[in-house]
């Protein structure tokens, strides 16, 4: 309840009291108003999104906007698949996304564990060396990288999204705080009992750092799912991700319903969906991790 | 098996010193260890980022296209840079969206967590915190594809309920002025999501003790607010601020998508200006060129952004 009046001292004036009843009542209701305005301004958008990719192609702009589906028109999702290839799109974002996620989770487990728990020349120079690199924008390295994978043969391949994304600074610092919250006694003991470094690494260390792998591979599939730069560079035509789908819909649809680019964009979020009802947390730790304490 | 019975089946040699059941020999496995499963991530990052940073430094030294070998020009594709009408329209654009989209991304997250940090209902708590990140996940692409659509000038929604409210039709992204502010809200409209995260992780981390002390001193609402929340969370909104700039900086999604850098070159990013020299006109010296420019704007803040954070890992 809103009493917390009564901790004010009793020699306030009537007046003075009422100001701050008032003004302790705006404190509450200010923010909230707030709130309530700016989780609709998030949310419509996406609701008009989906109700609208429901909605019978001649009504897709009526106005006044309506926000719950009426007509169900379901053809609209069909109509996606007939006008771009877009069975083979979500296979390729689903061939390049996994790719790239488990190749990052292989390489950053081992990293992120030589540099927190393997002691060796250079090690800290290593590190600053690696997290520098994290500072590298992909414009930086784009076009000599194209030059490499169209030399390798690997252009037009899921291998060149796959390959230069897999070595990952970031999940290698990621993952370097994980084991670093590992006890170390953990390490005794399991030597004490005889295993060596690889059953160390393997069977100690490795299933305690399960959290800090799920948010890597939350995260980067969350990233690559959504990737439009550099699919658009290193591919062509039927290996074309899922997001340049949606984008090759717009393009062909300039004239016919939009309703049926909504239903795409609407299936490009379903991957997106379900690691927003499952992986929420897991995401939020990444972000919070990546930015507070790194 | 145990280390002992290792030792004793194995000869001399190097593996003899590696597999050593001394703590030499234990630390020698450890270190041999730690560059093996360094390798991968060492040897990829050589191979895919540090590397080609290097390259592109050397190629923008070159004039390049597919149909001729490479031709050493010096630093002429850089004087080429500042005569480019387009170069310079890209430049200029993309430092308006991000002063545009990092101002109301900081703005409003900051606003927004502040305002849920009140709240005491857990659900709705989680409620607000869930709706604010959900378009972070979303990628630029349906993002500018949807909102495409919203910001039509005849159809689209906004538009609508604008007229409602008496304001005439806004040609949001079809007026040369109006583009690239356009472009910028719907960015902040994901991005601030993040921003928002970043400063209630603060919020939740600020000493009570501090806020308690400020209490007794009188300092309360608004005052309060100004003079004691927000400067100690100013390592979030700097860090905030410095992440949101690299990211605006590279923009290429939104505008390539939602207007192909039109109407003219109202909306032409300089990544969109590199991406069609280098992809399209396959010209990779001056494709390489414009990258470096974009490189060392994003080197600046990086190394704003390192700084602090030095200075955090130490106080932490």
């Amino acid at each position: 309840m809103s009493t917390s009046v009564t901790r004010m001292p009793g020699d306030v004036s009537t007046a003075e009291h009422r100001r701050q009843v008032v003004s302790h009542q705006l404190g509450r209701w200010i923010p909230l108003m707030i709130l309530a305005i700016m989780s609709g301004v998030v949310l419509a958008p996406i609701m008009w999104t989906i109700s609208t990719s429901l909605r019978a192609g001649v009504d897709s702009f009526t106005v006044p906007p309506k926000w719950l589906p009426t007509d169900f028109a379901w053809e609209n999702y069909a109509q996606v698949f007939e006008t771009v290839p877009f069975a083979r799109q979500i296979l390729n974002s689903t061939i390049i996304t996994w790719g790239t996620v488990l190749g990052q989770l292989i390489t950053a487990s081992l990293a992120g564990y030589a540099f927190a728990r393997l002691e060796f020349k250079g090690r800290d120079l290593l590190f600053w060396i690696v997290l520098a690199t994290m500072m590298i924008p992909i414009q930086a390295t784009v076009i000599p990288v194209f030059i490499l994978v169209r030399s390798l043969g690997l252009f037009d391949t899921v291998w060149s999204l796959i390959l230069p994304a897999t070595p990952t600074a970031f999940g290698a610092f990621l993952l370097r705080q994980y084991y670093l919250t590992i006890p170390i006694e953990l390490e005794e003991s399991a030597l004490i009992d005889g295993a060596n470094q690889w059953q160390l690494f393997y069977r100690v260390y490795l299933p305690l750092v399960k959290p800090g792998l799920a948010v890597l591979a939350i995260l980067s599939f969350n990233f690559h799912w959504n990737e439009f730069f550099r699919p658009l560079i290193f591919l062509q035509h039927e290996n074309y991700p899922i997001t340049i789908g949606i984008f090759q819909l717009q393009g062909y649809m300039m004239t016919g319903s939009i309703s049926v680019v909504l239903a795409g964009v609407v299936v490009s979020l379903v991957p997106v969906i379900i690691i927003f009802l499952f992986g929420q947390r897991y995401l939020i730790e990444g972000i919070m991790r990546g930015a507070i304490k790194g | 098996m145990t280390s002992r019975e290792t030792t004793a089946a194995t000869g001399g040699g190097i593996f003899h010193w590696l597999m050593q059941d001394t703590m030499d020999g234990l630390r020698r496995r450890r270190a041999v260890l730690g560059y093996l499963f360094l390798l991968p991530t060492l040897l990829g990052i050589f191979i895919f980022t540090a590397g080609p940073v290097f390259v592109s430094f050397g190629l923008s030294l070159f004039q390049w296209n597919i149909f001729k070998p490479p031709d050493f020009v010096g630093l002429e594709n850089f004087e080429r840079l500042l005569e480019d009408r387009r170069v310079i329209i890209g430049l200029v654009n993309t430092v308006k969206f991000t002063v545009l989209a990092v101002c109301s991304q900081v703005s409003i997250g900051l606003i927004l967590a502040l305002a849920v940090h009140r709240i005491n209902r857990v659900w709705l708590r989680y409620y607000f915190r869930t709706a604010f990140f959900l378009p972070l996940l979303m990628s630029g692409a349906s993002v500018a594809v949807f909102m495409g659509y919203i910001f039509h000038k005849e159809f689209g929604p906004l538009n609508y309920y604008l007229t409602l409210l008496g304001i005439p039709q806004i040609p949001w992204l079809t007026s040369s002025d109006l583009v690239m502010i356009s472009i910028a809200i719907i960015s902040a409209w994901r991005n601030m999501g993040f921003t928002f995260l970043i400063f209630l992780g603060g919020l939740s981390n600020l000493s009570q003790e501090v806020l308690d002390a400020a209490d007794v001193d009188g300092a309360q609402g608004l005052r309060r607010l100004w003079s004691v929340t927000i400067p100690l969370l100013s390592p979030q909104i700097l860090f905030a601020t410095v992440t949101g700039v690299i990211g605006a900086l590279q923009v290429f999604d939104e505008p390539y998508i939602m207007t192909r850098g039109g109407p003219g070159n109202a909306s032409r990013t300089l990544v969109m200006v590199m991406y069609e020299h280098a992809f399209k006109h396959i010209e990779f010296g001056y494709g390489s060129a414009i990258a470096i420019v974009v490189f060392l704007m994003i080197l600046v803040m990086a190394i704003v952004q390192m700084w602090l954070w030095r200075n955090r890992v130490f106080y932490q």
